[in-house]
């Protein structure tokens, strides 16, 4: 069961990273990435079960926030040019 | 007996989430723009981890018996489900506000320009507290583009 699991994320996992690869702008690739960053938790947990050593389970929650974390810097930047300072609010809005 | 009910809803409930996963996958292949993919591709992630979540639950209390690995498995899945919404919706307001324009069911854009579905974006949100108010925005922008070149004319 854990085996068929991890063989249809690789398949995603596949499919995913070709978006990532081909993706005409960078949003798709973003969407792409980050989808492929859930689908790697998702794995690593699987993969532990199927292993039957559950303790990866720590490894998959710290990919979950880091993934999160990741996208969400990575976004700001493309959307304000700037990680840090707070300029923008007061001349965008 | 109770053995059995495990591993049978346990293979069942991990198909389906191969399939939600999958299927996510070829629509994130398939689908003809930005924004659809980030639909199909946003719904299917939370779904195939929820049903992927709830097997490995299962597995972990009934199967190898270890409370902590379903503690661990239940916030995954609770961190999942608040960071994969949030980036999907961060990942489509930023590519409004760097002028994606959504298509229609044609392919036809359905703003007239990239400056347009910024100005959408940068809105207030007191502006769009239902769809209906984002439709008014939206021809309200229209509306004072047109009047823009007008004066752009007269002068």
């Amino acid at each position: 069961m854990f085996a068929t699991a991890v063989v249809a994320l690789l398949i995603t996992m596949a499919l995913t990273l070709a978006r990532a690869l081909m993706g005409p702008t960078l949003f798709d690739r973003l969407l792409a990435v980050n989808s492929f960053g859930t689908k790697t938790v998702l794995l690593i947990a699987v993969y532990g079960f199927m292993t039957g050593r559950p303790d990866f389970l720590d490894i998959a929650l710290v990919y979950a926030l880091i993934n999160f974390v990741g996208t969400i810097a990575v976004l700001k930047f493309f959307e304000y040019d700037d990680l840090g300072s707070g300029a923008y609010q007061e001349d965008d809005f | 007996m109770i053995d059995w009910i495990v591993w049978s809803v346990s293979w069942v409930l991990m198909l389906i989430g191969c399939v939600f996963v999958v299927s996510g996958a070829v629509g994130l292949i398939r689908m003809p723009d930005l924004y659809t993919r980030l639909h199909a591709a946003s719904l299917t992630d939370t779904g195939g981890a929820i049903v992927i979540s709830l097997v490995l639950i299962i597995q972990s209390v009934f199967v190898f018996g270890s409370a902590m690995a379903a503690i661990k498995v239940l916030l995954i899945l609770f961190f999942t489900l608040f960071t994969s919404p949030t980036a999907s919706h961060a990942l489509a307001k930023t590519a409004l506000l760097c002028g994606q324009v959504p298509t229609d069911g044609h392919g036809n854009p359905i703003l007239e320009s990239p400056e347009q579905a910024t100005l959408l974006a940068r809105s207030r949100p007191a502006d769009y507290r239902s769809g209906q108010d984002g439709e008014r925005a939206r021809q309200e922008a229209a509306e004072r583009r047109r009047h823009d070149d007008n004066a752009g004319d007269q002068s």
